[in-house]
């Protein structure tokens, strides 16, 4: 690939913002819009851009293919193991209020948590999906 | 802990699914997957004991108090679907080892397992819950993972197959959320329970029976009713064996119950009755079963042949459900569980076949029956069990369909139900001639008995067969109570 001064020297640039964009509308996502969903989506964007300006390789360099196997799989156990925790604590499934001192406290941090699964997941089969797409016809 | 049992039923395969998913290649996954099933299939017994001494069960996901949350509800009839799909899944494992392993390619087992566990859970989720949006979500999970186990199969066409299914399961599934959708517009509630107290205020509405239209045509996609079974043969015929032989007996089977539930729970009783739906599920139960089974007669390709089968017992359980009386309910409910059986047996046992020699066109398997006694003997006695021989399930089947129409004066049924008999005994028997009294091939002559491995969960289901042809308490007893939870006793 010809390397293009502007489009990586902007692709870097936008890469962190992108990244800390995501960041912002996981864990503000229980405060206004947004959520694990949505900020899965932007996070796997970023790698994206990446993939895009810098080549497929580099990409898969920076994140192997296993890992986001792994990735993909450990959202989803978060999210259920979350709800097993909440069942061993004495409460129903996914009754966040048993996880913390106060009702508000575990609703908060049971939400937090499921919602970091779910952006977990989703950010991982997002770039699995890349992957699979980008990489046809090659070996 | 009783009440969590509804729940882990659904939780336990969930969680196993991704675990599964990364497990190193090898038989490990197929062992976790089994124990899973296993487990499953221990937990939906203990949970129709408990319903059948104890009563309703009703938990709360997430500590929300229905109808705000969503609620998991458990009486005598998703209790016995509950229980019919898990144990089907507890037999269908110990076979998948061996057939899965020549199938399947071997980086993508772990994969194949997780979908599988997958499928299992939207599956059992559709039977545990009491929300009917949280019913579409668990239609959705099941049937993702089934559009990506069919595609699993050895064959170019199963691509084909997939996709085909892919997008009639989507029409289908989108049918149901448009329907759910404008039903919540006029109720303003999701939870089973709260709709079917709303809804009898609400049924003079456009907007609801328009709803109701919806989910019923969608349903009718998802449960492969004639002339919405298109997707269904090539589904079956390419998915990997273990896929057809799990689908087969447990996917169908969830959406009858779905359609059971939305007809007789959450509409009220002679809703139904009052709108053309019952005639409509007559005569396409009735043209189901005649059509399917002249088509079965003519297929060459043995797992379509027994595909266009299901399609015709589907028309018997709708049949029963178009009788819309407490008996034609037990009939469907008694035949859901004993279709389960046989085709299941069926199935498993062509997989036999297909495992020793890559193929079931009616031309390669000529004269197998002797090389493959006990494979065959199975075919035999679930095709008597398919046909409604006295002594199997299916005569109990066919005896409490045949009764229910004759309470009706449905002359007409009666005929339908006895000619599909018939039909039936052409389409296996043609299948048993090909197998055994045709000249062996060339090729046939080195074949041997499957696997010890394949042939003791076959015959599990076929003993299954004649057990349940014989003792007919649980299959009848919680039948019959199940129809009267949803007929409410009588028409």
């Amino acid at each position: 690939m010809k390397p293009n001064l502007i489009l990586h020297v902007v692709a870097k640039f936008l890469i962190p913002l992108i990244i800390v964009f995501s960041l912002y509308v996981q864990f503000h996502g229980d405060f206004g819009p947004g959520g694990g969903f949505q900020a899965g989506v932007i996070f796997s964007a970023a790698f994206i851009l990446y993939a895009l300006v810098f080549g497929l390789d580099a990409a898969e360099k920076i994140i192997p293919s296993q890992w986001l196997h792994m990735l993909a799989a450990l959202g989803l156990v978060l999210y259920a193991g979350v709800g097993v925790v909440t069942l061993l604590l004495g409460g129903n499934y996914l009754d966040y209020t048993v996880l913390g001192a106060t009702q508000i406290a575990g609703q908060h941090l049971g939400i937090l948590l499921v919602e970091l699964g779910v952006g977990i997941t989703v950010g991982a089969v997002m770039l699995i999906i890349f992957f699979a797409f980008a990489g046809r016809g090659r070996t | 802990m009783g009440n969590n049992i509804s729940l882990l039923l659904v939780v336990i395969p969930l969680i196993a699914a991704p675990i599964v998913a990364v497990l190193p290649r090898g038989r490990l996954p197929w062992a976790v997957a089994l124990l899973v099933t296993s487990l499953c299939a221990l937990l939906a017994g203990m949970q129709l004991w408990a319903v059948l001494h104890g009563g309703v069960i009703s938990y709360e996901l997430g500590g929300w108090a229905p109808p705000w949350g969503i609620e998991y509800r458990i009486d005598a009839v998703n209790a016995f679907v509950a229980l019919i799909v898990a144990a089907i899944a507890a037999i269908t494992l110990p076979y998948a080892l061996l057939s899965v392993e020549q199938e399947i390619p071997e980086e993508k087992i772990p994969l194949f397992y997780s979908a599988l566990l997958l499928c299992l859970t939207g599956l059992l989720g559709i039977t545990q819950t009491g929300d009917i949006f949280n019913v579409f979500v668990f239609l959705e999970i099941s049937s993702l993972s089934s559009y990506a186990l069919i595609s699993l199969g050895r064959k170019r066409q199963a691509l084909t197959a997939a996709y085909q299914y892919l997008i009639m399961g989507t029409i289908g599934a989108t049918f149901f959320l448009i329907g759910v959708g404008l039903i919540y517009s006029q109720t303003g509630t999701l939870n089973m329970q709260d709709l079917s107290t709303i809804l009898p205020e609400v049924l003079h509405l456009k907007t609801v029976n328009t709803g109701f239209a919806f989910i019923m045509i969608g349903i009718a996609l998802k449960l492969a009713l004639f002339p919405l079974h298109l997707w269904l043969p090539n589904a079956y015929t390419y998915a990997p064996s273990v896929v057809t032989v799990f689908l087969a007996a447990t996917a169908t089977k969830v959406a009858v119950y779905v359609m059971l539930r939305i007809l007789f729970t959450v509409f009220p009783y002679g809703f139904a009755l009052a709108t053309p739906v019952e005639e409509l599920f007559m005569v396409a139960g009735i043209a189901s079963i005649i059509i399917a089974s002249v088509y079965a007669i003519y297929q060459e390709d043995v797992k379509k042949l027994l595909a266009y089968s299901s399609v015709a017992q589907i028309g018997y359980m709708v049949l029963g459900i178009g009788l819309a009386s407490a008996t034609g309910i037990t009939a469907a409910l008694i035949h859901l569980f004993n279709h389960a059986l046989m085709k299941g047996a069926l199935f498993m046992a062509v997989g036999a076949i297909i495992y020793r020699i890559g193929a079931c066109r009616m031309d390669q398997i000529h004269g197998l029956g002797r090389a493959m006694p006990w494979t065959f003997a199975a075919i035999v006695i679930g095709g008597l069990s398919l046909i409604g021989v006295p002594g199997t399930a299916g005569f109990i089947s066919k005896w409490y369909l045949v009764t229910a129409a004759l309470e009706q004066g449905a002359w007409i049924s009666v005929v339908v139900i006895l000619f599909g008999s018939l039909l039936a005994v052409v389409y296996m028997g043609k299948l048993i001639e090909a197998l055994y009294f045709r000249p062996i091939t060339d090729s046939g002559k080195e074949v041997t008995e499957a696997p010890i491995l394949l042939l003791v969960p076959t015959w599990l289901l076929v003993f299954a067969n004649i057990y349940f042809g014989l003792d007919t308490e649980l299959t009848v007893g919680v039948a019959e109570k199940a129809a009267a939870i949803l007929g409410g006793g009588n028409p």
